[in-house]
């Protein structure tokens, strides 16, 4: 009985002693950034928990503060305390935030999985690894939902961009965002310009002119939104008629809310959101977060969280092991903004016109809200 | 019985006084109504009809006030029902008894019965406008929290009133927003969050507070006046610039700590929101002390000193228990602002340190979710809870010092 006790304690030590080894002296706290709703659930679902399951004395502690991200990573910075280890953001945040030096230059093929078949990250990502620090996850779109019961009698559902800017046939107030964005686009779009001309006439002074002024035919049925949920909420009280929101968004109205609300994919506008990790983090825990990352982002990961909601996976080779939503059992690929059906008309948001004209068309638009 | 006999002997005339005033009731009621159905005008005339009608039978059966008012609700009540739904019906029924109301308190005469009897008519007018306002003031306070409470049990995820909710029918309702309010850590940790770093910030701010007041109410302090302002200050500079002075004021002391002393980053997190919350709530519990050391009568500090009791035993024997009221409710104050606070917290916590204010803030933000009404109803609940404790204590406060007979 005597030499039990001291036999015990080396097991343990020795016990604690490999599971440090295969941690590699890694962090056990992380503190993921993330959007909150349900976009976070499923990143916890399909990443978050699992991760866990795996590396059990890991704790992950959520915060909702992406879309203060810049900001708050800026003041962080600036205090010398950064306590975020990996952040999700939009892509044109990210940019943002590597251009300042905030966010942490990778190199995808060293740090991220290769698809199952071999092929590296870069070319399973492809294009949509914008700039030098983003780790991209998912594609969304910002489109519009309507009212189903709302549509007058006699008039077929509104199946057309254009339709938001008609109000003689679709009478009824459109929620839009607070913001030049995708707007403009679209008002030029209804003004008759092409597709493939409207950023070379929104660079110019009268373009701008001409998008604020279709957009001036509906203002009075406006009413501007300036959070994700806005918009669900507006069409659920029935408040507007149509709306632009985040795809993600409308299909948990509509499936999993009941909601009696439409989608209308036309000229939807495609985006990137993804991870970014800060810059200035310790080795510990900066081995934590790449090893976090590692698992997050391998094939079936991103396929995985496709099943809790409808953004479509950034990587080529998650697309065919998307499957069916995890509790109602529907079929997601239909619901995916780049489902062949949904994206016979679509528009990728232009990182590069937007970064050069954000402040001046931001600036116009404001002016021309305020008047 | 009683009630019948409240009729003052000079009545008003029906044409000139009551039917007018009471038909200018109910046409505001009408066209609040007549707004859901986009006719705010016909509304409006459709009230004052009404309203006339009221008066007219009010006047003709003065003694007959009891049916005569469950008719007018009923009849309300039913117009509501054919008209409309449950709801509205609810609606007709509460609106009748407002309008019977008003139209027998100006045909009996009773609402010039409670001002003195050498009022002019315009004394009277001002009295009673002036009860008027009180109560729209009232009224506006809390009649907010009403739909927030009453959306708390919607069956929705959405700030909707379903047509099943106005119908006050059964589906239309449910707890399940209190079920994740209380059964899912998303909320439960931060409530246990709040529930740590409020006590322990009251406690500090309690001691220091208590302190600094009793201090500050001695004659012979220099700079007196300069140091309350100071002490002061955080109520009065805008929350968001303490907040960022807070954040880099904390930043190094935190990293210090964490570096030198090797505490962990949530322990250091939570020393660092204490301190800003403490330094929150120390102006309040100052303020509530220094009133009631106005009250308190000092030669009771020197008959204990003359009697051998030093300064300290003084103080817990003697001054403490007088002003014990001033310090509960400062530190009660002291809570809820800690309780309530999200703007510091937001600065100077970090995610692990996550309050109940702050998951209902970016709740609201990123997800309209009913969970937070039902988080918002509790919360209400503990407030007034911890205001009638306020107010009791008050009350007992008084009762001590004699200043009102019980």
């Amino acid at each position: 009985m005597k030499f039990t006790k001291p036999i015990l304690t080396t097991m343990a030590l020795g016990l604690s002693a490999t599971t440090s080894l295969a941690d590699g002296h890694m962090a056990s706290d992380m503190t993921l950034v993330s959007w909150g709703g349900a976009y976070q659930s499923s990143q916890i679902n399909a990443y978050a928990d699992p991760y866990v399951a795996m590396n059990p004395g890991v704790t992950i502690t959520w915060d909702e503060s992406s879309a203060e991200a810049v900001a708050k990573l800026r003041a962080m910075n600036e205090a010398g305390s950064i306590t975020w280890d990996v952040v999700d953001v939009v892509a044109a945040d990210a940019l943002r935030l590597c251009d300042e030096g905030l966010a942490m230059e990778i190199d995808p093929d060293e740090i991220l999985a290769p698809a199952p078949d071999g092929t590296s990250a870069s070319d399973d990502f492809g294009d949509l690894l914008v700039g030098d620090c983003f780790i991209p996850q998912i594609v969304y779109s910002t489109t519009f939902g309507y009212r189903t019961d709302m549509v007058p009698a006699g008039v077929e559902a509104p199946n057309d961009i254009c339709d938001v800017f008609d109000l003689e046939t679709y009478p009824g107030m459109r929620a839009l965002e607070q913001r030049p964005i995708n707007n403009v686009e679209w008002a030029l779009l209804c003004d008759g310009v092409a597709k493939e001309d409207v950023y070379d006439v929104l660079a110019t002074e009268e373009g701008q002119e001409q998008a604020l002024a279709k957009l001036d035919t509906i203002r009075d049925s406006v009413i501007w939104w300036s959070a994700g949920a806005d918009t669900p909420q507006l069409l659920a009280d029935g408040e507007v008629f149509m709306g632009s929101t985040y795809n993600g968004r409308l299909f948990a109205a509509i499936e999993e809310q009941g909601q009696p609300i439409g989608m209308m994919w036309d000229a939807q506008v495609f985006d990137l959101d993804g991870w970014i990790i800060p810059e200035g983090l310790s080795d510990e825990r900066l081995a934590r977060a790449l090893d976090f990352i590692y698992f997050a982002t391998d094939t079936q990961r991103l396929a995985d969280q496709a099943k809790y909601i409808s953004y479509g996976p950034a990587r080529l080779s998650s697309a065919p092991l998307v499957g069916q939503h995890a509790t109602l059992g529907i079929e997601m690929a239909q619901h995916m903004p780049t489902d062949p059906a949904n994206a016979a008309n679509t528009f990728l948001y232009n990182y590069e016109f937007w970064a050069d004209y954000r402040d001046d068309i931001d600036a116009k638009f404001q002016a021309w809200l305020a008047q | 019985m009683a009630k019948k006999m409240l009729i003052a002997e000079k009545r008003p005339d029906l044409l000139r006084f009551t039917m007018p005033l009471t038909a200018l009731l109910a046409a505001m009621f009408g066209f609040v109504g007549g707004n859901m159905a986009a006719q705010p005008m016909l509304g409006a005339l459709i009230g004052a009809l009404v309203g006339c009608a009221i008066a007219f039978v009010a006047e003709t059966n003065l003694m007959r006030r009891t049916q005569v008012r469950w008719g007018v609700i009923a009849v309300l009540a039913i117009a509501g029902l054919v008209f409309g739904n449950v709801g509205t019906a609810v609606s007709g029924a509460i609106i009748g008894a407002v309008l019977s109301w008003t139209a027998y308190w100006l045909a009996t005469g009773a609402y010039g019965m409670t001002v003195p009897i050498y009022y002019t008519p315009a004394q009277t007018l001002w009295h009673n406008t002036f009860k008027f306002i009180c109560g729209l003031i009232f009224f506006f306070l809390v009649a907010p929290l009403i739909p927030v409470m009453w959306l708390s049990f919607n069956a929705e995820d959405f700030f909707t009133f379903t047509p099943e909710m106005l119908n006050f029918q059964a589906e239309g309702y449910s707890l399940k927003h209190y079920r994740d309010f209380l059964g899912t850590d998303e909320w439960m940790v931060p409530l246990k969050n709040s529930l740590i770093i409020a006590p322990i910030a009251t406690i500090i701010s309690v001691t220091l507070g208590t302190l600094a007041a009793i201090g500050l109410s001695q004659s012979h302090v220099p700079g007196r006046q300069a140091i309350m302002a100071i002490l002061i200050s955080p109520m009065i500079v805008p929350l968001i610039i303490s907040a960022t002075g807070m954040f880099f004021f904390y930043a190094p002391l935190g990293n210090w700590l964490e570096a030198t002393l090797g505490l962990s980053q949530s322990f250091v997190g939570f020393v660092k929101v204490i301190l800003a919350h403490a330094v929150l709530g120390i102006p309040f519990v100052i303020i509530t002390v220094t009133a009631t050391l106005v009250g308190f009568d000092r030669s009771l500090t020197r008959a204990a000193a003359s009697m051998g009791a030093n300064p300290v035993t003084t103080f817990f024997q003697v001054q403490m228990p007088l002003i014990l009221p001033g310090v509960i409710s400062g530190g009660l104050f002291a809570f809820i602002t800690s309780f309530d606070e999200v703007v510091v917290v937001l600065f100077v916590g970090s995610a692990q340190q996550q309050t109940l204010p702050w998951q209902m803030f970016t709740g609201l933000r990123e997800q309209i979710s009913p969970t937070i009404l039902a988080a918002a109803t509790i919360l209400v609940i503990v407030s007034i809870m911890l205001l009638t404790t306020v107010e009791l204590l008050r009350r007992r406060s008084e009762r001590l010092r004699g200043l009102s007979p019980a």
